[in-house]
């Protein structure tokens, strides 16, 4: 089996570097940590923007974190069509702060953090990202857990084919009931399902994850 | 100041007592200065002194206050464990408080070396009517919500409880659960002179000043001018110190690390070298402060959050400096330990002294030791008479459904993420205990944190005892054995007698339950003058425990899984009518709190755990779940209302035999076939069982012969409990 070769970036905050870790290991991809400061070329496969606080979330989630040298070399290797790009929770909200994905994230409807596993449905089975899935079996289960969750965006900003997961039940408020996006070159994903705390059954979830699934398709088709 | 009048006067006002200051006094030999007499008030204040309870603590654990935390070991793994309370500060500032309390003992965790993997918390409220209490409430989830989720350490369990003896005095108190390898653990005592003392964190201010004797006085006496004592926490910086933390204590020469809490820079520095036999040195222009007109003894004694201590080997600093600058921590060499056993603290390094004291003097604060005797109090209320209930047990269940003890504490627990760390194989609602996995091995810790004020208010002794088995019962539930204890313990005015001897009574009972257990008390917490107006609350031990998962394919949860599975009530049958006293509904209904509580037979109980485990061992049992407040009904109808299933059978007939609590039952379900190797295992083991019912569909309900619930209802009014009652302006 092909491996894939994945950075894991790690901000000052960041909490989830080493669940992203243990899941995409477990998918057969390999990791390395990425400390926020590399300015290098990335020469890598996938590029994972885990979830946490990165700078504490201070100002607003992702705020700081746009400024760090990483994420130049990220902009190059998006443009450059070099690989894929996922960001989850934190790293979602960052890439939106970025600008590689549109939108953004506000507080909850409820003004407070929630965490809870939530049913999503795949729409857009056509992107690196989601075509290994069932047309059949498009819903999945999923946990969340943010504050800044409420995903925000204007009709004109975004096209239907970049929509890939809507909530079944909106959980926070977020605009459409999108639950997870690509960018219009369809390589870069973000969402704030923690799609990486899918990858194993005791932890209480399938094996089978349809998004790192869909990666290792998407890249070793290639 | 340098009349002894004036001296003496500065003592009395910082809370020592004319006592403790003559003490100091005869043990120097000399009055002590101004500056001196600051580090006194706080190294001697009941936070950090332990004056009221250092005598009963040496009898629970020989090696009380040794370290930051204590540990046991599974496989390679030290897993170490704590638990803190941070009532006063909560009480005064919900976000800050709740929020600094998780800091305090995430740090002492990781202080010995450990990576801090879970949280779990105790909570006690008062009446959740008020309006006062309701901000409380939202305050103190918000704050744990805020600084627990920011830090990226799951909140995997907890408990929750509202009784009005908590309306001014919340109860916040946390534990948290770390990992190491057993060989890799750090120690918090000095091994040797002339090594450096490094301080790393944030900068020190004069937030918190005085934090220690703040946490040692009453409320409501007077409008006391140590009120804003709340330290404000940054869990940037302390996600920042656990990573850094880590990373320091892998460089050789790093030998020992001491969280600053409490009296942040005096205790940290004087017990680690106490503890070391040692004395040392300060130098207080090196400490990063964050104001210029911070005072000497602020800085001493100022509780800013986020730092600590560590003691290295010259040559070293430069390795360190580098992992604080990568983690936006302050970096400085404060001071060094000296071989003479005394406590300098000097301006600057050559310059002026400000404290030379001898440093036992300075560390072991005086113990107070009361012979107790058993307030009258408690026979009145054991000789209360237990009053007869006439409302229907359908309308007393949809009662005690809709109290905010009994509701489902899901508007809670959804705040705190409780699975960053992908390691919790249990999350919150769906079992008596929580797991988390040792990834890359079969084993789990189980972990769970329990208490009963109403018992232990009744009946101090049995009250604890049966709040520990409580805590095993749980334990047990998931297929876990039981290893250690921690615990807190929550009280009003130790002065007072009926405290005092309230307290003697609870360390009995620990003691007790903890030895016939097998299961020692490795670390706790005491806060005293848990109290308001003169009034006490009553008193709160809250017992955290750890057991050990040999294999985690075989954990059991409380849920119901299959119509048709059959219901067994296993250990005791028949509720003792003479001890249901402190029975949730009893208060509940009636207000009323009183009568004789039931206790444990600890060698029926052992017998009974160890049946129960090798039920879950030989995978013959579907669902685990121990029968506690609420009773046996109450016990049934949640674990429907989490199943979603329903329930048919009978499960008694009088009201004390639905609501009435007792200790030693568990329930549990199984396959029909498996039903009658379980009837014979338990005649062989000699175990009483008694067959209660089976699943049925949820459609169905909970029919229980006397009586019959339809769930959907049942379940709005359990999970709309706490959200109804805090959108309920009118009350």
């Amino acid at each position: 089996m092909k491996i894939i070769k994945t950075a894991v970036l790690v901000f000052p905050g960041t909490s989830g570097e080493r669940d992203a870790h243990f899941a995409l290991q477990r998918n057969n991809f390999s990791v390395d940590y990425l400390w926020h400061d590399f300015d290098q070329s990335l020469e890598y496969d996938l590029i994972f923007l885990p979830g946490g606080s990165s700078f504490g979330d201070y100002l607003r989630p992702g705020a700081f974190a746009k400024y760090s040298n990483v994420i130049k070399s990220i902009e190059k290797y998006v443009l450059q069509n070099r690989g894929l790009v996922v960001g989850i929770g934190n790293g979602f909200q960052i890439l939106t702060e970025v600008g590689l994905l549109p939108g953004g994230l506000a507080l909850n409807e409820s003004n407070t953090f929630i965490c809870k596993d939530v049913l999503v449905e795949a729409i857009n089975l056509e992107t690196p990202f989601s075509n290994s899935i069932n047309p059949d079996n498009n819903t999945f289960r999923f946990s969340i857990a943010s504050r800044y969750g409420r995903y925000v965006v204007n009709n004109n900003e975004i096209d239907e084919n970049q929509i890939i997961f809507k909530f079944l039940h909106n959980p926070n408020g977020s605009s459409e009931n999108i639950a997870g996006i690509v960018n219009k070159d369809m390589n870069v994903f973000g969402t704030m399902l923690h799609i990486e705390r899918s990858c194993h059954p005791f932890l209480g979830y399938d094996e089978f994850n349809p998004i790192f699934e869909s990666i290792r398709r998407y890249l070793t088709r290639e | 100041m340098n009349n002894s009048v004036n001296i003496q006067q500065l003592a009395l006002n910082l809370g020592l007592s004319i006592l403790e200051y003559n003490l100091i006094v005869d043990k120097l030999g000399r009055e002590p200065n101004e500056f001196e007499t600051y580090l006194f008030s706080a190294q001697w204040s009941e936070h950090c002194g332990y004056k009221h309870s250092k005598y009963y603590l040496k009898k629970l654990n020989s090696s009380f206050e040794s370290e930051n935390a204590g540990y046991v070991e599974i496989g390679d793994n030290a897993i170490v464990f704590k638990v803190e309370s941070h009532n006063h500060p909560s009480a005064v500032e919900q976000y800050q408080g709740a929020a600094t309390g998780i800091g305090g003992i995430v740090r002492d965790i990781l202080a010995m070396g450990a990576r801090p993997v879970a949280l779990l918390n105790s909570l006690k409220f008062g009446d959740l009517k008020e309006s006062k209490v309701k901000k409380i409430f939202n305050g103190v989830v918000s704050g744990i919500s805020g600084y627990g989720n920011t830090i990226g350490i799951p909140t995997v369990a907890g408990e929750i409880s509202f009784h009005e003896t908590y309306n001014n005095n919340p109860l916040a108190n946390v534990m948290c659960i770390g990992v190491s390898k057993k060989d890799e653990l750090m120690s918090s005592h000095a091994d040797g002179p002339d090594r450096l003392m490094a301080y790393v964190g944030s900068k020190t201010g004069p937030d918190g000043v005085h934090g220690a004797s703040f946490a040692s006085k009453e409320f409501g006496k007077e409008e006391s001018p140590e009120r804003p004592s709340v330290q404000v926490g940054d869990p940037f910086a302390e996600k920042n110190l656990i990573e850094a933390s880590l990373e320091i204590m892998k460089i050789k020469g790093v030998e020992a690390c001491q969280d600053m809490g409490a009296a942040g820079i005096l205790s940290s520095t004087s017990e680690m070298a106490y503890k070391g036999k040692l004395g040392c040195e300060l130098y207080l222009d090196k400490v990063p402060i964050r104001q210029n007109d911070i005072k000497p003894w602020e800085i001493m004694l100022s509780e800013s959050q986020e730092r600590m201590l560590f003691l290295i080997e010259k040559g070293c600093e430069e390795q360190i400096k580098k992992i604080c600058d990568k983690y936006m921590l302050e970096f400085a060499i404060i001071g060094k330990t000296i071989q003479t056993s005394l406590y300098r603290v000097f301006e600057k390094e050559q310059g002026k002294i400000l404290a030379e004291l001898d440093i036992d003097v300075l560390v072991n604060a005086p113990e107070f030791y009361k012979n107790n005797v058993v307030p009258t109090s408690f026979y009145i209320n054991r000789g209360r008479k237990i009053p007869s209930i006439e409302e229907s047990a359908d309308s007393i269940l949809k009662r005690i459904l809709a109290h905010p003890t009994f509701g489902s504490k899901r508007w809670v627990y959804e705040q705190f993420d409780y699975q960053v760390g992908t390691n919790t194989l249990i999350i919150p609602g769906y079992a008596d205990s929580s797991a988390i996995w040792l990834k890359g091995t079969q084993n789990a810790i189980a972990l769970t944190i329990d208490s009963n004020e109403i018992y232990t208010y009744l009946d101090p002794y049995e009250g604890t005892k049966n709040v520990v088995y409580e805590a095993a019962r749980n334990l047990i539930s998931i297929g876990a054995k039981p290893l250690a204890i921690t615990d807190n313990l929550n009280f009003g005015n130790p002065e007072e007698n009926e405290i005092s001897w309230q307290f003697e009574q609870t360390i009995e009972g620990l003691i007790s339950a903890s030895r016939e257990l097998n299961t020692p008390v490795v670390s706790g917490n005491v806060s005293f003058y848990n109290s308001y107006k003169d009034k006490s609350i009553y008193p709160t031990p809250i017992i955290g425990m750890v057991g050990e998962i040999e294999d985690i394919t075989k954990i059991i949860n409380k849920k119901f899984k299959e119509t048709n599975d059959e219901i067994y009530l296993i250990g005791k049958q028949q509720i003792n009518l003479e001890k249901i006293g402190g029975s949730l509904f009893l208060y509940i209904l009636k207000d009323f709190i009183g009568g004789e509580i039931d206790t444990v037979d600890p060698l029926s109980e052992l017998q009974l755990h160890k049946f129960i485990l090798e039920l879950i061992d030989k995978r013959l049992v579907k669902s685990v779940h121990d029968v506690s407040k609420g009773g046996l009904l109450f016990s049934i109808v949640e674990t429907c209302i989490c199943s979603n299933l329903g329930f048919e059978g009978n499960v008694g007939s009088t009201i004390e035999e639905l609501f009435g609590e007792n200790q030693g039952m568990f329930i549990v379900s199984i396959s029909p076939t498996d039903s009658s190797k379980l009837e014979e295992f338990a005649t062989t083991k000699k175990i009483e069982f008694k067959k209660l019912g089976k699943v049925v569909s949820k459609e169905k309900g909970i029919d229980i012969g006397t009586h019959k619930f339809d769930l959907e209802e049942l379940n709005n009014i359990y999970f709309n409990s706490i959200p109804n009652i805090l959108e309920d302006n009118r009350c």
